[in-house]
């Protein structure tokens, strides 16, 4: 492919606000994304993005300063303090920003942009479009991006990041639709390619989000941070685990047992279902395993309760809400409450950058949820991670493109790079398949996954203790090994899923298993991450971040940096 | 191997639905070839095309080809015909179709390989509607101030996932494949009505021709059939009205 100065590998909020910086400030910029751009997760996020924008009646005394003690309060004192200052400080102007660029947003009377209480905030400070915010922002950075005329490389899989020395100068990827494997010479890679929630078997994320961006640059040497730190979203849809927004209790909705009592003041008596997600989370995991929850199919869930809002707000304000229950519930929240149950929602883990998204890796950027800032340290608030792919994703947008420019640095430079570096980059990736396709051992990616996604919800999950998370990283270990000989039951050139599906479980496996063993070595409580052999955060000696890296036989090796503090000393953290 | 069919003259047991799937392969069909393969799914309550689809991948047919992403109605990947009816995938319950299920690929879009169409051609004709803000003040300090009554005629389009449903029961996309169809024309009037945008008589010149509204058959098929609510037949019919006024009031000065 032809060269271009930035690679943004990612099509998602954060992949499209760091093209577009990177082209307003000059590059040539093409974006790489697995599925059409307006297919991205980033759509599904649901209740909104924070700015203390001061719109709402009651939140006119705040500031940036309140948002940014909430986030660094909220992620357990384990946020880099500086980083979740800007992320704070940025919001504003980013979601003013997306208003002026054409993003729908609900208003007040008064025509400011419409803010709702949501978990863990000082103030209403949740900037919203109805319970559709992603999908809005989504399809505006989408329209910019249009309008920019940037060029977008549509169903292209990311397989390997190619390197030069250190410095990555390129990648080589799979045209979905033909099958051909080509390499995309350039100066800078940003990643902004999304999560990871796919290891887990009970999720709200899509199908896509299988890390394989992450993979991919843990493979090149990049370091992982955090990765035992995966949020748990209380309230996703029983059955599907399809998310129902925080927004629903921001505008009001209770969570209630099977005896029809409300229970949070068993575990957030202040702030009741307006704690943080962690702590709701194992709210209802505690009354589901102590037989107060809804049996269901063993896994236990609880109801949230809208009907007091009344069809009016529910249908103006919750729309999307109403729609999905209906049709994956078939319960019409305007007269039932809708079941609900905690599922992965959120990897607060991964790529190690800074606030510009520079990694270990010259010539490498990360932003979004691929990427560990750290701003959400062990419990991201709901609304700061649609801010996050602004904020940051502009951010490493610059940065890159800034680096680009000048001689050295970390922007690398292509156009030194010898051809056959990306001919042999593309020839191993030719290899591998052959590998796969040639095989007939009957081992199918399926299975391996399966065991996977079982293994990580059920022993790496709401509550964590020490003799199963053991067991996970061993079983993970093995899993590792048997997907060595997976073959292929397809070996069809173009829209070959299975061959997707079987390139990007390696990686999956590998996440995994990072995820597994910070979680096992981490002998603490705090935010996302409960151990209950280990009860209490503690600080002497976990304040810090978790950070892997691979082994060459794909095992993580493990080792701790500490947290950036400034003027937020650790307190309790109590709502 | 991927595209045999593994299963011929299935038929339901109790618990179990037959899925007749219709399949493309670019590199050995015809494109008038008619080829279908049948899977039978055990079904459970609560179980969705998707979800039987990704089954019939994951368990019997790796080479079946059909694009996901979200499973959640948002994301608008998986629109396809469901027993004769344009619906997504994911939103379909087993349950309510019976105990056998015809699955073929969204019609007026050219298919790729099974039940993935080529999108590329959908998306040239949004990018030609000019699908972006153009306010015609410069940009405030803060937020334009719009107040919630004056979004109510834009806020509908601005809910389009572009999932194509729209296109795939359009009767002119049948007979005129350059017409820019429901979507691009959605998106049109969600930006012409937009309280904020400045480029009026520019935007509605775009689309002041046959391939655009006045090529619409105003049946309103693609209202009926939009999973998001969006009356594309609507804006069509109030983009036709604003170019007539706009001519009027031109002949008029």
């Amino acid at each position: 492919m032809e060269r271009t100065d930035i690679l943004v590998i990612g099509g998602g909020l954060a992949g499209l606000r760091a093209a577009i910086a990177a082209h307003d400030a000059g590059r040539t910029v093409a974006v790489m994304s697995k599925v059409y751009p307006i297919r991205s997760h980033s759509g599904a996020a649901q209740g909104g993005v924070n700015a203390s924008l001061g719109n709402h009646p009651d939140g006119g005394d705040d500031t940036w300063q309140g948002h940014a003690f909430d986030t660094i309060k909220g992620s357990d004192y384990l946020a880099d303090q500086p980083r979740a200052e800007i992320l704070a400080k940025d919001a504003p102007a980013a979601v003013i920003e997306m208003e002026h660029w054409g993003a729908y947003f609900s208003r007040f009377d008064d025509g400011r942009i419409a803010q709702r209480p949501f978990g863990g905030a000082g103030f209403p400070r949740t900037c919203f479009a109805a319970d559709r915010t992603g999908h809005h922002l989504l399809h505006t950075c989408w329209e910019q991006t249009l309008k920019r005329g940037i060029k977008v490389y549509s169903e292209w899989l990311l397989l390997e990041l190619v390197k030069h020395g250190d410095a990555v100068v390129g990648a080589v990827a799979l045209h979905i639709p033909t099958g051909d494997i080509e390499s995309f010479p350039t100066g800078a890679v940003i990643l902004g390619a999304g999560g990871h929630g796919r290891i887990f078997a009970k999720t709200t994320n899509a199908y896509i989000n299988t890390g394989s961006a992450t993979a991919a640059a843990y493979r090149a040497g990049a370091r992982l941070e955090d990765m035992e730190f995966v949020q748990f979203h209380p309230t996703t849809l029983y059955g599907t685990n399809i998310l129902i927004s925080e927004g629903v209790r921001g505008e009001g909705g209770l969570l209630r047992g099977a005896d029809g009592e409300r229970f949070m003041d068993r575990y957030a008596p202040s702030v009741m279902e307006l704690a943080p997600r962690d702590i709701v989370a194992r709210g209802i995991q505690t009354e589901a395993n102590e037989g107060r929850a809804f049996e269901g199919d063993g896994s236990g869930y609880v109801h949230l309760d809208i009907r007091h809002l009344g069809a009016d707000v529910i249908t103006t304000r919750l729309p999307g809400i109403r729609q999905i229950a209906m049709e994956f519930a078939g319960v019409d929240p305007i007269d039932e409450p809708i079941p609900v149950q905690p599922g992965q929602h959120y990897s607060m883990g991964g790529i190690a950058c800074d606030e510009d998204g520079v990694t270990d890796l010259p010539g490498l950027y990360a932003a979004g949820e691929c990427s560990c800032v750290s701003v959400h340290g062990a419990n991201r608030l709901g609304g700061n991670s649609l801010l996050e792919t602004l904020v940051f994703g502009k951010r490493a947008g610059d940065r890159a493109a800034a680096n680009a420019g000048g001689s050295g640095g970390s922007g690398g430079g292509a156009g030194d790079v010898p051809s056959f570096v990306y001919d042999k980059a593309v020839q191993t990736q030719h290899d591998l398949i052959d590998a796969f396709a040639s095989r007939d051992s009957g081992v199918r990616q399926i299975d391996i996954r399966r065991r996977m996604q079982q293994t990580m919800t059920a022993k790496v999950g709401v509550f964590r203790d020490e003799a199963p998370l053991a067991d996970a990283v061993s079983e993970l270990a093995g899993l590792r090994e048997e997907y060595a000989s997976v073959s292929l039951d397809a070996t069809n050139r173009c829209f070959n899923y299975d061959l997707i599906d079987t390139l990007e479980l390696g990686g999956m496996i590998e996440l995994a298993e990072a995820t597994a063993l910070g979680a096992l070595k981490r002998t603490e409580c705090r935010g996302s991450h409960w151990r209950i052999d280990h009860p209490g955060r503690d600080d002497d000696n976990w304040l810090k971040h978790t950070m892997a890296t691979r082994a060459d036989d794909g095992t993580p090796e493990l080792s701790f940096d500490d947290v950036i503090i400034t003027d937020y000393e650790p307190m309790e953290r109590k709502y | 191997m991927g595209t045999s069919n593994r299963a011929m003259d299935a038929s339901a047991g109790p618990g179990t639905v037959v899925f007749r799937v219709r399949r493309f392969d670019p590199d050995s069909d015809g494109p008038s070839d008619i080829r279908w393969s049948e899977y039978v799914i055990p079904a459970h309550p609560g179980l969705t095309v998707l979800e039987a689809l990704l089954l019939v991948q994951e368990e019997q047919d790796g080479g079946l080809a059909f694009r996901y992403s979200c499973r959640g109605a948002v994301c608008g990947s998986c629109a396809m015909v469901i027993n004769g009816e344009v619906g997504l995938a994911c939103r379909t319950q087993v349950s309510s179709l019976g105990n056998k299920v015809m699955v073929e690929p969204l019609p007026n879009l050219p298919v790729l390989r099974d039940l993935v169409v080529d999108m590329d051609v959908f998306f040239a004709k949004e990018e030609s509607v000019m699908p972006w803000l153009r306010p015609s003040d410069p940009d405030p300090e803060c937020e334009r101030l719009v107040s919630p009554e004056d979004w109510r005629e834009a806020e509908p389009y601005t809910n389009c996932i572009l999932c194509a449903s729209c296109q795939g029961v359009c009767p002119v996309a049948e007979r005129a494949p350059d017409y820019l169809g429901p979507a691009a024309l959605a998106k049109h009037y969600r930006f012409y009505a937009d309280p904020r945008d400045g480029a009026g008589e520019e935007r509605l010149r775009l689309v002041d021709n046959e391939n655009g509204v006045h090529g619409c058959d105003m049946v309103w098929s693609c209202a009926k059939i939009c999973p998001k609510g969006v009356p594309p037949t609507k804006g069509i019919g109030k983009t036709r009205a604003a170019i007539y006024h706009a001519k009027k009031a031109r002949e008029g000065a």
